[in-house]
């Protein structure tokens, strides 16, 4: 009764206290040693809404230190009002660099893509996630698709995917497409479009996922297998578009549809604003047309709209038999 | 266009201003204080503190005014900042038989030791709106008299003399007590930590399930044994103490329901309880809060698990406003990247479909699109 409501507001250095880190990196370092594994962690209360990237602000909070230079992105781009908003916060409680260029920032909060740039050996990727269970709309009890994990017992999912194919002639999941980490654990992207997917595999990158609301911790260390389910004879395959992007002419990037007026006028865009404007700016940069190749823009240079991930079948799933291909 | 291109920083300022501006209102009307809110919104200020799971007023009261009078937005500013403080250690059980008591009525007997106090209640009030509150009328002091020294023991202790009731529910001796808001909810939970669950979930759904139960959905035959409001000790140990330190007080609501139980295969024929316990007054939500508890005993009591109320992982995992509230409302973040994936593959299935069902229609569509 005797707080003075002015006095309320200090904080630690990015906001969390230094238990808390702790507890977060002791939960981080666990999901790195076992990729894929989704690590209860107690998250607390932010200063923003759950479901409106606590989880990916908690793991981000726990990493960063003065030196870091730091770029937040919404949908691709870094002007969305959520990535502005989380930005600024960690611009007042953190005062560290910030950045929108993809290549100069050791940290990178996404929600819902991976940049089109390729990341490189030291950079972090923090992913915000919503559900972080892959099997959750297929089981909703926590304590069955646990059991299910641990017992490797990935049936129902491989069901479901073949369900899709045989009502509907292909698998119809767009975004949050399950992959398959180190040849273990099913996990759940993030609502990242399946067109990122390939980006995951083997990334030089370290990708982190925080799930505030669900508590929950997961990680793929750099240079990590991470492969899209699908099946031989339907591979898994990313998005394509008819068009290049309309105002930087980039090809095999992810865009987005923005309508021009009420008669069913449209243009497509890059979705990665930092992207776009990099190549409207520098069209001799090494970004022109060098990031043409490869479907969803991942290091593996095969041509487009062939696999770009080594198919790994369901029935009978052979361990390893992914890696093979490769 | 929400999704502003650059300038997205000054349109989330301008908006904050404007809600500033909005949340001040017409400036000829004096501005609320603290103390008036503390004062006179007092069971908001409770609600707030109860569900927000920090016992201050004044804090409580500035959410409410900086949340315009949200409740679930003030109970989620008091829990942003009550996550930032040092956890200096637990306090011992509080004993609300040694409760300083301000109500306390019992449905169960129709006069018991320590007497039925109707206390600061609505019941009875006949729900007529008042003209000369809004007038601004003197309100006259009300009777007092002396405390007296009598016990007012609890009736579940009452029942228990006979051994009609269940025995409290004991933890092992090395149990040591949970704490949701430093460990992640692990299913299925033991009691101590759904209780904690429960006395800061929503005020609302907690009352729909329970009132669930009432109507059949896993129905438990309940009695209000009693409800008491007061105020209750707190005291710590201190390592260096040979005695526990007393802190100051608390004021709580407590309910102990009394549910006829026909016994099972796990448990002989008796009354059982259910549990409810909030920060402040609020009976309503003590009662809910109880209901459920007992409901969610199904499986300890070797019942059939047949209703959303009984259900641990259900109840649970969505009895959080702040986190209901947060995870609706993202929904009004932009999705469209995930969106525009939908659209092509609807776009795509659509036109296969429409090929199939009605190959001439699709191509007059194709030919007037090119």
């Amino acid at each position: 009764m005797t707080a003075q409501p002015k006095d309320i507001a200090t904080y630690n250095f990015a906001y969390l206290d230094e238990q808390t880190k702790r507890m977060i990196r002791r939960a981080i370092l666990k999901g790195i040693a076992i990729p894929g594994y989704q690590v209860p962690f107690a998250s607390r209360e932010m200063p923003m809404p759950y479901g409106w990237g606590t989880g990916g602000v908690q793991v981000t909070a726990s990493i960063i230190g003065p030196g870091d230079v730091l770029k937040v992105i919404d949908q691709g781009a870094d002007d969305t009002t959520n990535a502005v908003s989380i930005r600024a916060f960690f611009k007042k409680v953190a005062n560290v660099a910030v950045t929108t260029d993809t290549a100069s920032a050791t940290i990178i909060q996404t929600r819902h893509r991976i940049p089109e740039h390729p990341l490189t050996a030291g950079q972090v990727l923090v992913y915000q996630v919503p559900i972080p269970e892959p099997l959750r709309f297929l089981e909703p009890r926590e304590t069955e698709t646990r059991k299910m994990h641990a017992l490797e017992e990935y049936g129902l999912m491989h069901v479901k995917l073949y369900e899709d194919i045989a009502k509907h002639g292909r698998i119809a999941t767009t975004y949050a497409y399950p992959v398959k980490v180190e040849g273990r654990y099913v996990m759940d992207p993030s609502p990242t479009p399946k067109f990122d997917n390939p980006k995951m595999h083997r990334s030089p990158a370290l990708q982190l996922f925080g799930a505030g609301r669900e508590k929950r911790i997961y990680a793929v260390p750099p240079f990590t297998e991470v492969v899209s389910l699908d099946f031989e004879d339907h591979p898994f395959e990313v998005q394509t578009f008819d068009q290049p992007c309309a105002l930087c002419a980039a090809e095999n990037v992810y865009l987005d549809e923005v309508i021009l007026d009420d008669h069913g006028g449209h243009m497509f865009v890059c979705s990665d604003t930092d992207h776009c404007e990099k190549r409207r700016n520098a069209p001799t940069s090494p970004l022109w047309g060098g990031r043409a190749e490869g479907a969803g823009g991942g290091l593996d240079q095969s041509t487009p709209h062939s696999t770009p991930t080594p198919a790994l079948r369901a029935d009978p799933p052979h361990k390893g038999e992914g890696k093979e291909k490769q | 266009m929400y999704v502003a291109v650059k300038g997205g920083e000054a349109a989330i300022a301008n908006a904050h201003s404007l809600l500033a501006d909005r949340r001040r209102g017409d400036r000829s009307v004096p501005a609320l204080r603290l103390d008036q809110i503390v004062e006179q919104l007092a069971l908001g200020v409770d609600r707030v503190m109860s569900e927000g799971s920090l016992y201050d007023r004044e804090l409580a009261a500035l959410a409410i005014a900086q949340a315009r009078g949200d409740l679930i937005e003030a109970i989620f500013l008091v829990r942003a900042y009550r996550t930032t403080l040092p956890r200096f250690g637990y306090t011992k059980p509080i004993d609300t038989d040694n409760m300083l008591v301000e109500r306390r009525v019992s449905a169960t007997y129709k006069d018991l030791p320590g007497g039925q106090l109707l206390g600061p209640t609505f019941d009875y009030t006949h729900r007529l709106l008042d003209p000369e509150l809004a007038a601004g009328g003197d309100v006259a002091e009300p009777l007092q008299r002396e405390t007296e020294a009598q016990a007012m023991p609890r009736v579940s202790a009452i029942l228990a003399r006979e051994g009609l009731i269940e025995p409290d529910g004991e933890m092992p001796q090395d149990h040591i007590p949970g704490d949701i808001t430093r460990e992640p909810l692990e299913f299925p939970m033991a009691r101590d930590i759904r209780l904690q669950a429960l006395s800061r979930g929503d005020e609302g759904f907690l009352l729909a399930l329970g009132y669930s139960t009432q109507r059949g959905y896993a129905r438990n035959h309940p009695f209000v044994g009693e409800i008491r409001i007061g105020e209750v000790e707190l005291e710590l140990d201190v390592p260096e103490l040979p005695f526990a330190v007393p802190l100051g007080t608390v004021r709580v609501t407590e309910c102990q329901m009394v549910n006829q139980f026909k016994g099972s295969a796990k448990a002989p024929p008796q009354f059982t309880r259910g549990y409810g316990l909030v920060f402040g007054q609020s009976e309503r939500k003590a009662m809910a809060m109880a209901l459920c508890d007992r409901a969610l005993r199904a499986t300890e009591l070797g019942e059939d698990v047949t209703a959303a109320a009984q259900d641990e992982e259900f109840v649970i995992s969505h009895s959080d406003n702040v986190q209901a509230t947060g995870f609706v409302e993202h929904l009004k973040l932009p999705h469209y990247v995930d969106f525009q994936a939908e659209l092509d593959l609807v776009r795509r299935m659509r036109a296969e479909y429409d090929a199939r069902e009605n190959p001439v229609k699709a191509e007059e569509k194709r030919e007037a699109a090119e």
